[in-house]
């Protein structure tokens, strides 16, 4: 793993070219030379060893963990699957890992669709449309971006619970929840990014009569799609990840708990069960890291198109 | 009909079908609309395509904000006015200047951290070839929730006796050095510092990502006529890096600044908010969540929000800043 091996592009550059000039070669230098490579390898492990050490302790025998430290199976490895078959299958009094996996999945996909499509929807009224009063209504949704969810948490939890609908279906409250608190965000970047899309591609499908919603659908949506693809990632990683939410909204109700809910609950009341929190840690890692490693090259792009004005 | 009231999976598809319904019913209320000469087609097609997300947002942002505003002078189950005695508890209640001292360092160290390390790395490993994997190795901690980077952290600052051999990787290496074990997490004040360089850990990837693309999308002739013009490495970091990403900088800090403001994930998972690590957010969840008193978990909450009000203010200014300039 050497970061180092990657600047040589500059580096190459810099003797190649011999310069003359001292104050250009030391600039070259600084991004070529070896204290700044240096730098980034110390960096990249840094932020690479925690959850390295984590990953190799799930797979040890619960005796070594507890006795011995993690780097000492890279000497004397000992591997076992036990500590994930124990948090995923085992016999817990509130139900095992899988069961807590399943209701993250269950909250997590309508909780990225229902904002996704209502924030490309309200960033086609602002971006599109034009109507009185617009800008001052988009820098105010701007603004609730920053309301501390901890604000909505309280009022939004008792219109749902005198509702009585929980009853019937547990999870609406939590997929609400969180689709109310990804719009303005969802909105704002979204907007950014339709803003950037040339008004004359509108204009001419206008002339030629389209309406509003093949505009949408045939102009927008395609253009959109890596804007769209972007976001929507991010707000899976949230939401999966999200403990707040999942812990106030499903009451104390274990049965539709999100995994982060438990694994917290686990981290407080077992905080000494090494054996079961890595793993466990990693089970809750698994669905987030898929998505980030598999899409990161499309989600980068996306993202950059729409809200990072250089 | 079972599977979609009685299963998990079919609750989950009967809510995004019904969703799908809804949406379909909208846009073809838009359609119809457009067909219409005169005025009201204008207001149809702002209906549909903006009604929907402003009304969520009044219904589950705007109205609770007030509610929670108008609870903070109520008492616990909200039944009779206090006045400004929740305002007061929440600053005078024994906890409270620790709350308060914690939640400053926090938001003074995380952002200036994370972005300056998120910035240096970017500049190190820009254009180079392993660019692709060095981003993700920074990147992996943000795909990772609070409570398991809380667990990952308590792992590698796990304390065990001078006399016993150490499983923490901090420890092992201190004691390695010839030091006594150190309780991370237990001995204040430090404990705060060792659970800021979580959320630092978090954060910095997310500030390397947006600060990187930054930093690639400033025009390579600026770059090269300043080369020419012989400005040393210093002076192009500081006269034409900074001041083209300047607008990015300002999304990073304020986001990882507003971010940190509601941290309570880590606190609670890694210290249970013990040992003189409590900090406000997590001080209002106790209120709100565990101690049943609305009142002052509302207050908490506004006073939060009051902290917020400035990164708020600054953002909308550069906002309209960049608006101007674009034209």
């Amino acid at each position: 793993m050497s970061v180092e091996a990657g600047v040589p592009e500059v580096a190459e550059v810099a003797t190649q070219r011999p310069n003359r000039r001292s104050t250009a070669t030391k600039f070259r230098s600084l991004v070529g030379n070896r204290i700044g490579s240096a730098v980034a390898v110390v960096i990249a492990v840094l932020w690479t060893i925690p959850t390295f050490g984590l990953f190799i302790s799930s797979f040890r025998p619960e005796e070594d963990i507890k006795s011995s430290g993690w780097w000492t199976f890279l000497s004397n490895p000992a591997f076992t699957l036990d500590n994930y078959q124990e948090v995923l299958f085992g016999r817990a009094s509130s139900g095992s890992l899988s069961d807590y996996f399943i209701n993250s999945l269950v909250i997590t996909v309508p909780a990225t669709v229902i904002p996704l499509v209502l924030a490309t929807m309200a960033a086609y009224a602002f971006s599109v449309l034009d109507w009185r009063g617009r800008d001052w209504v988009f820098v105010c949704v701007f603004a609730l971006q920053i309301v501390p969810l901890q604000m909505a948490l309280i009022p939004l939890l008792r219109i749902f619970s005198s509702s009585g609908l929980l009853d019937t279906f547990p999870y609406l409250s939590v997929w609400v929840a969180h689709s109310i608190f990804a719009l303005p965000l969802a909105v704002f970047l979204l907007h950014n990014f339709m803003s950037d899309i040339p008004k004359e591609l509108v204009e001419a499908a206008r002339v030629d009569g389209a309406g509003h919603v093949s505009v949408f659908l045939r102009i927008m949506l395609p253009l959109m799609a890596p804007a769209i693809a972007s976001v929507a990632i991010f707000q899976f990683i949230w939401v999966w990840n999200d403990l707040l939410v999942g812990l106030t909204f499903t009451g104390a109700n274990n049965a539709i708990q999100p995994l982060t809910a438990r694994l917290a609950e686990m981290a407080g009341s077992r905080g000494q069960d090494w054996q079961l929190l890595t793993a466990g840690a990693f089970v809750s890692m698994v669905l987030p890291l898929i998505v980030f490693l598999s899409l990161q090259r499309y989600f980068v792009r996306g993202l950059l198109a729409g809200s990072v004005k250089g | 009909m079972d599977f979609f009231l009685n299963d998990k999976f079919g609750q989950m598809l009967l809510v995004i079908i019904a969703f799908a319904a809804l949406i379909a019913v909208l846009l073809a209320i838009a359609w119809a609309a457009d067909k219409w000469v005169g005025k009201g087609r204008r207001w149809a097609a702002l209906a549909v395509f903006g009604g929907p997300a402003l009304l969520l947002l009044v219904v589950g942002l705007i109205y609770p904000a007030i509610r929670t505003f108008y609870m903070s002078f109520y008492d616990a189950g909200t039944n009779n006015a206090v006045g400004l005695q929740n305002y007061i508890f929440t600053v005078t209640n024994t906890g409270a200047v620790i709350a308060f001292r914690n939640t400053f360092i926090w938001v003074f160290l995380v952002p200036i951290a994370s972005t300056l390390i998120g910035l240096i790395y970017a500049i190190l490993i820009d254009r180079s070839r392993l660019e692709k994997l060095a981003k993700s190795l920074l990147f992996l901690p943000v795909a990772i929730s609070f409570v398991g980077a809380g667990i990952i952290w308590k792992f590698v600052y796990e304390y065990r006796g001078a006399a016993q051999e150490q499983i923490g990787l901090l420890n092992a290496f201190i004691t390695w050095l010839g030091f006594e074990p150190v309780r991370f997490l237990q001995d204040a004040p430090w404990n705060t510092l060792f659970l800021i360089a979580v959320m630092i850990w978090i954060q910095a990837g997310f500030a390397m990502v947006i600060l990187s693309a930054a930093i690639k999308a400033v025009p390579t002739d600026i770059i090269e006529a300043a080369r020419l013009d012989g400005v040393n490495s210093w002076e192009m970091f500081r006269n034409i890096t900074v001041p083209s990403i300047r607008p990015s900088l300002v999304v990073v800090l304020t986001t990882i600044s507003i971010a940190t403001l509601k941290i309570f994930d880590i606190t609670r998972t890694m210290t249970g908010a013990r040992f003189d690590t409590q900090v406000l957010a997590n001080q209002m969840y106790d209120y709100s969540f565990v101690f049943g008193d609305n009142g002052v978990g509302s207050a908490m909450a506004v006073v939060i929000f009051i902290l917020v009000i400035p990164l708020v203010a600054f953002n909308i200014r550069q906002m309209a800043k960049n608006r101007s300039v674009r034209g």
